[in-house]
């Protein structure tokens, strides 16, 4: 049996794995990717606990992450690809229309 | 009839509201016939109520007549109501009467103008609030037809507002007007504090009890309506704007800065008789400042070459000696000057108007002259005008103004001595205007060739007007007055002038033979100075230097004025516009504004466009909010 501890440390690592992509990386698509890394993370985590406390509501919370990263995927998308017909760039740096 | 005196309101409100919204779709004959009728209906109503009043016992001719209740403020209730008696009666003839003649007049006056209808919905207006001053009960209704017929005067003297002129004289009088209807209103509420109503009987019945003679709050009262009577009146010191409203069209001269409106203060203090004869030091001040300002414009008179302006100032001169009687007590010999007065000073006007009629405009009396050959009709009613004015024996002004002079004899001898010398100017002036615009030879052939007669639709209101200046002082002979006796139940001034005429029958037969002989006497050096001995004016100039300069320039009040009240005001408006308005007010909302922009300026370069630190600076914020709470 694996411990839960593993888990954690597992998803922990992912996180930041995801964060740091969100940070450093300049390719929308891969940025994209990276939250939904950060989301699968926390998706882990809630599960790992789920299984050690023997209670469903985590694993239920699992189920509601993804449909809203679904949807979030949806819209989020649909924007790079109404950006990239405008703009002709996946580069978050050019994208700065509403900079103050 | 007396339950009907509301019509009298009515008629000429018709007048207004019709003339104004239809009356540039009506034409200017139906305008033309309608505004005159509207006056006519007003007059004939107070023929009946006159009538029916001849036919009821003194002491039931005073009559009541509440519209409705106006207004109820705890326990202040003013109705709109009316009080027709003796004097309301009278002045509502005067007004409506002469009012009436000067309509007809200005049908004919005004007919090439192109505001036709607005001018005729204008003088309906005068008619209604002058009627409403004149009918009311009590202050607060009188207080609204004062500042109405000032609306009215306002609108009437700028009606030709193209003209800077005009328009600035109905700016002068509006506010120089302004501060005596300031002195009303505080008299308004001294009178409210003190006995707690406003409706003129209860006022009157209350006050001997309440205040008792030479009370303070009664001095206050009468001290505030003596300076409203100087605004509306043209006394010293705010004659200054009755000149200047010249400016208008002379039949609004004549209606409203010649026979009624410039009456009301007189109207108002003989109204208010019982309260000035519980303040007599304030009937003396009202005495004083009418003979004092007779004097004054009376030599204004003698040296203005403007035909209206000498009539202006003349108007300012007897308004004096309708202050000289109401301050001395002689309420209704004040009224009776007033009434022939209305009709010699009006008719003056409307002769005025017609020779400016014939030459184009033309006033100045240095340029007319011999135009009694061109203008028989005008010629005839204007000597009969100047000779009532003059106060020559049997006709109207001779009876008024010598009940005036009487009076102020019994009173204090100085206000007669200045009363007498102001009435031989008053007849030199008088026959000045006559000889120099009607008499001699042409002065200037190009406008003596064009004068022409006006139409008989001026014509006909001049001859009844002058029929009045003739006949109007046949109510009031010497000792068996017929007005006192009229109105000595409103003003209670029939015993005191009855007591009078019987001690004193001599003296006001000889103060009266001295009246007749200054009267002539000025008509005569008048003959002399601009008929036979041309040069004598000049001489008489010349040989006064100092005393010349001073009256020609009308003793530098305009000018005085001009420093001491509108120059600072002017100095202190624009130091607020420039200085208070651009610095003070608007810096401080203009700072405001810049605050804010300098604020936003500031916070905007947190937006640099760069997504990847606004994802750091959420990442530093979730790991401090989670420290935060782990720490906690």
């Amino acid at each position: 049996m694996v411990p839960t501890s593993y888990f954690l440390v597992l998803s922990a690592v992912l996180f930041a794995i995801g964060a740091l992509g969100v940070l450093v990386r300049r390719n929308v698509l891969i940025i994209f990717m990276s939250v939904e890394m950060m989301l699968n993370a926390v998706n882990l985590t809630f599960a790992a606990l789920a299984h050690h406390f023997l209670q469903l509501h985590g694993q239920v919370f699992v189920l509601m992450v993804m449909v809203v990263a679904a949807a979030e995927v949806a819209i989020g998308l649909a924007i790079v690809m109404s950006v990239v017909r405008h703009k002709d760039t996946t580069n978050i740096e050019d994208m700065n229309l509403l900079k103050g | 009839m007396l339950d009907y005196a509301w019509l009298m309101l009515l008629f000429p409100a018709l007048g207004v509201l019709i003339i104004s919204f239809f009356g540039t779709r009506l034409g200017r004959r139906v305008v033309g016939f309608l505004a005159p009728a509207m006056v006519f209906l007003s007059f004939a109503v107070a023929v009946a109520m006159f009538v029916q009043m001849l036919g009821l016992p003194a002491e039931e001719r005073s009559h009541e007549l509440t519209l409705w209740n106006w207004m109820v403020v705890g326990n202040f209730s003013v109705d709109i109501a009316l009080l027709i008696d003796q004097l309301s009666v009278t002045m509502a003839l005067v007004v409506t009467g002469v009012g009436f003649l000067i309509h007809v007049y200005s049908a004919g006056y005004m007919h090439d103008d192109p505001r036709y209808p607005r001018f005729f919905a204008f003088l309906n207006f005068f008619i209604l609030m002058m009627t409403t001053l004149i009918l009311a009960n009590n202050y607060l209704l009188m207080f609204v037809g004062w500042e109405g017929v000032g609306l009215a005067s306002y609108m009437l003297i700028g009606f030709w507002f193209e003209k800077p002129t005009a328009a600035d004289a109905g700016k002068k009088a509006f506010i120089v007007n302004r501060i005596g209807d300031f002195g009303l209103l505080l008299a308004i509420m001294v009178i409210w504090t003190g006995l707690g109503t406003l409706q003129f009987s209860e006022v009157f019945a209350r006050a001997p009890e309440v205040w008792g003679v030479g009370n303070a709050a009664v001095m206050a009262a009468t001290m505030l309506m003596l300076l409203a009577a100087t605004g509306k009146s043209a006394q010293i010191p705010l004659f200054v704007w009755l000149p200047d409203a010249m400016e208008g069209p002379t039949p609004v001269s004549a209606l409203i800065h010649a026979a009624t409106m410039v009456t009301a203060g007189v109207y108002m203090i003989a109204r208010s008789a019982v309260l000035f004869d519980l303040a007599p030091a304030t009937g003396n001040w009202v005495a004083w400042v009418g003979v004092a300002t007779a004097f004054v414009a009376g030599t204004i008179a003698l040296t203005q070459t403007d035909l209206k302006r000498i009539l202006a100032y003349s108007t300012v001169s007897q308004l004096g000696f309708m202050f000289v009687a109401v301050g001395v007590g002689a309420y209704a010999a004040g009224i009776f000057h007033l009434m022939t007065h209305a009709f010699f000073k009006a008719l003056l006007f409307l002769g005025a108007g017609s020779v400016m009629h014939a030459l184009h405009g033309e006033l100045d009396i240095r340029k007319m002259g011999n135009l009694r050959a061109k203008l028989p009709v005008t010629y005839w009613t204007f000597v009969a005008g100047a000779a009532a004015l003059a106060g020559i024996p049997l006709l109207s002004g001779f009876f008024s103004k010598d009940a005036i002079l009487f009076y102020a004899f019994e009173h204090q001898i100085p206000l007669w001595v200045v009363g007498i010398i102001t009435a031989f100017i008053t007849a030199f002036y008088s026959f000045r205007m006559v000889f120099m615009a009607f008499w001699g030879e042409e002065r200037d052939k190009k406008l003596f060739q064009h004068a022409h007669e006006s139409p008989r639709v001026m014509t006909i209101p001049l001859i009844l007007l002058a029929a009045g200046a003739v006949l109007a002082g046949y109510v009031g002979l010497p000792s068996i007055s017929a007005i006192d006796g009229w109105l000595e139940p409103v003003l209670k001034a029939g015993e005191h002038a009855a007591e009078g005429a019987a001690h004193n029958f001599t003296l006001e037969m000889i103060l009266l033979g001295v009246s007749a002989l200054v009267a002539l006497a000025g008509a005569y050096l008048a003959y002399r100075a601009y008929i036979v001995n041309r040069g004598m004016p000049k001489r008489v100039r010349e040989s006064l230097g100092f005393v010349t300069k001073l009256v020609e320039n009308k003793y530098y009040v305009d000018e005085l004025y001009n420093a001491i009240v509108v120059e600072p005001l002017r100095a202190i408006g624009g130091w607020l516009a420039q200085t208070f308005d651009q610095r003070g007010i608007d810096g401080a909302v203009n700072g405001l504004a810049g605050a804010t922009g300098w604020l936003g300026s500031q916070v905007r370069r947190l937006q640099s466009g760069m997504v990847g630190l606004y994802a750091l600076a959420m990442l530093f914020g979730a790991v401090a909010l989670l420290a935060w709470f782990a720490i906690r």
